[in-house]
């Protein structure tokens, strides 16, 4: 191919370019008022339908057992769920919630976690009669009221109320409540996972 | 003469040659009776006898729980020597909490029942007695009549265990056009509805006939599989006499004894996903339960005893038997065909829908008809090999389900997905299973998916309770030191009144 030809498309290609015709301008004007006009929207909107928290924070909130026990060291579950959601505390840290809260936390967040310390059994207090003074302490520590008595009648636990936090067991001076694991009863059996192929 | 059909279904080897020629047979009274407080779909019955006390055959045992329940009465006379945890018929060996009873060989009925004895004859009444007995039953109220049926403990006997006069007089409040008889016993191995059938079809046609009384129901139709033709010469001619019942003959083909599934294959009318059969006018009972409200109504029998198929490959003369509710499988085995090999597995129920047993020591329940002991051979529970997406459990599915999908989901954990495909209309048939070329267990995939979606809704709910009471708990805190502070204010406020007025 010769130089000349070369050369000639160049100017064409140039002069196409470079000398502002009326549609460039208006096409120019118009994308430039359509981006001004979006913006604002979008600055607008952003303004009104702001988002205080993060979405998946409230998901861990209504997830943690909101009792505000304190077992895990924060002040109530809401703290601790934005230090699980941080990375600060591991889904692990939650004592009533136990290996299902923290594998359900865990899937929320994408995140791969140690179970291996944990046990499958739901936890719950129970209290040794025979040891049991009424001194009123455990019951005062409940986060949930599930421990009922009197001042110097022996108490008891309303299992259904439990979340096994362990309050009760730290509270109490005789150390008669113990962590018991929940009874299995065959309603809550169900076969397990079918080993894969 | 049949209709049309439902969807799906499989076509497995019925294996019921083995005992349909058997007739019913009695068992010997066993040395141990053990009554689990819950056969029934609901809440445990309450335990209105002692440890110790001496019961007659028929009296109650245990009267029905709070809302849906159902009462237990002693199959036989004998004193209870335990009441507390005895071995369940469950798929986990575990504990469910029972009755023991030692029977005392008498078999002494309570005097009130106006029962015949033996139970062994299709019907024990001469025709006037029974005349009379009809006629008197026909002038009851139907509330009254139903009211009975609860008392006596009768729920259905074709596997689901609900109670039946709760389904009669839910179904009593809507309008029914049919009342179908289910003859269907879809389920291999299983003959003991068929030679219910086959024995005492008119007492099957008197129950119907009570039933339909109940729920005022214009017309019967007694829906059996043809491969039981003597079963469907008898009905016919037990129910000849009477215009209004029908005796309608559906091909074999599984699962056909399943409510919805029948209904589709009879009236054409599809029963919508999460509604019961009432939804499209049709109410369903199975011939066994028939049976019993007959016994019920005319002889004053509470549901004390069925009828069970003991079968497989492992049984050395398959047999129908007439056996005590409570009847360890131990005994019902020994006394009934015996075994000639070691058994690999037994099953309560059906091969496609029973439960397996884990032990012998397991007691017969209401709801199942059949105790089967099966050979490795008979299992094929070996070769599992990946999914080919050969698509023929869609093909087999009766509910119109895609069971790879919701395995597929269920495997990954993603329990949500599987409920999207429609994992809470699944039957747990079997049909998907049986018919896998590469024998994935689909059903223990459902299985174990439902079992973990209700842990997690029960989880939810206990989460849900104590949230409830913590925050009440704050609250009232939150005005205990209110109301403290205002006491003290208020406190503080007369004394400066006081010091001032002396100053």
């Amino acid at each position: 191919m010769e130089e000349s030809t070369i050369s000639a498309l160049s100017t064409s290609v140039l002069s196409t370019t470079v000398i502002p015709t009326l549609s460039t301008v208006s096409a120019i004007l118009v994308l430039a008022s359509m981006g001004l006009a979006l913006g604002l929207i979008l600055g607008y909107a952003a303004k009104v339908f702001r988002i205080d928290n993060d979405p998946v924070l409230d998901e861990l909130s209504a997830l943690m057992p909101g009792t505000h026990c304190g077992q895990c060291g924060y002040a109530g579950c809401s703290q601790a769920a934005e230090a699980i959601f941080k990375g600060a505390a591991a889904p692990t840290c939650c004592p009533p919630g136990g290996k299902q809260l923290a594998e359900a936390v865990a899937s929320k967040l994408g995140i791969s976690i140690d179970l291996a310390g944990m046990s499958d059994e739901v936890l719950l207090a129970r209290i040794d009669s025979s040891q049991c003074t009424g001194c009123t302490r455990c019951y005062k520590a409940c986060p949930t009221d599930a421990i009922v008595g009197a001042n110097k009648q022996i108490h008891g636990v309303i299992l259904a109320a439990c979340t096994g936090c362990k309050n009760c067991e730290v509270a109490c001076p005789e150390n008669c409540i113990e962590m018991v694991p929940e009874a299995k009863i065959l309603d809550s059996w169900y076969w397990p996972k079918p080993v894969a192929v | 003469m049949w209709l049309s059909l439902f969807r799906g279904g499989v076509h497995p080897d019925g294996f019921k040659e083995l005992s349909a020629t058997e007739a019913i047979r009695q068992l010997p009274l066993p040395s141990q009776l053990n009554l689990p407080l819950r056969q029934h779909a609901g809440t445990e019955s309450l335990p209105v006898v002692e440890v110790g006390e001496t019961v007659l055959k028929g009296q109650l045992i245990g009267r029905a729980g709070r809302g849906l329940s159902a009462p237990l009465h002693a199959p036989t006379s004998g004193q209870i020597t335990h009441i507390g945890p005895i071995v369940a018929a469950h798929p986990s060996g575990g504990n469910t909490r029972g009755i023991t009873i030692e029977p005392d060989g008498k078999d002494t009925p309570l005097a009130s029942m106006g029962w015949t004895g033996s139970g062994q004859h299709e019907i024990s009444d001469s025709n006037a007695l029974l005349e009379d007995k009809l006629q008197h039953i026909f002038a009851q109220a139907p509330e009254v009549l139903a009211k009975r049926l609860a008392d006596a403990g009768i729920v259905g006997m074709g596997g689901a265990s609900f109670p039946s006069a709760v389904k009669l007089s839910m179904a009593s409040h809507q309008s029914i056009n049919t009342l179908i008889i289910n003859g269907g016993e879809c389920e291999p191995y299983l003959t003991s509805d068929d030679r219910l059938m086959q024995e005492r079809s008119q007492a099957i046609v008197l129950g119907a006939r009570f039933i339909q009384h109940i729920i005022k129901a214009p017309a019967i139709a007694i829906v059996i599989e043809d491969n039981k033709s003597d079963a469907i010469a008898a009905m016919t001619i037990a129910s000849a006499d009477y215009e209004d019942i029908e005796v309608i003959t559906v091909p074999t083909r599984y699962p056909m004894g399943s409510a919805k599934q029948m209904i589709q294959a009879v009236t054409k009318k599809e029963v919508p996903a999460g509604s019961r059969s009432t939804e499209v006018g049709v109410l369903v009972h199975n011939v066994a339960t028939a049976h019993a409200i007959y016994q019920c109504l005319t002889e004053n029998r509470p549901l004390i005893s069925r009828i069970v198929t003991l079968s497989g490959g492992a049984i050395a003369q398959p047999q129908n038997v007439e056996a005590l509710i409570g009847t360890p499988i131990r005994h019902l085995i020994e006394h009934g065909g015996g075994l000639k090999e070691a058994p690999s597995r037994l099953l309560m129920g059906g091969p496609m829908m029973g439960q397996i047993m884990p032990t012998d020591q397991a007691p017969l329940i209401k709801g199942a008809g059949g105790v089967l002991a099966l050979l490795e051979k008979e299992i094929n529970d070996t070769h599992r090999s990946p999914c080919i997406r050969c698509g023929r459990c869609v093909e087999a599915c009766p509910m119109g389900l895609m069971p790879l999908e919701i395995a597929n989901h269920s495997r990954a954990q993603n329990f949500e997905g599987a409920v999207d495909y429609g994992l809470a209309d699944c039957l747990l048939c079997g049909s998907c299973a049986y018919i896998c070329p590469s024998h994935i267990p689909l059903v223990h995939y459902f299985q174990y998916a439902k079992g973990e979606i209700s842990r997690q809704k029960a989880n939810q709910k206990r989460t849900d309770y104590t949230r409830e009471l913590s925050a009440n708990r704050r609250q009232r805190q939150e005005q205990e030191a209110a109301a403290k502070a205002a006491a003290k204010a208020a406190k503080a406020k007369r004394r400066k009144r006081k010091t001032e007025k002396t100053n």
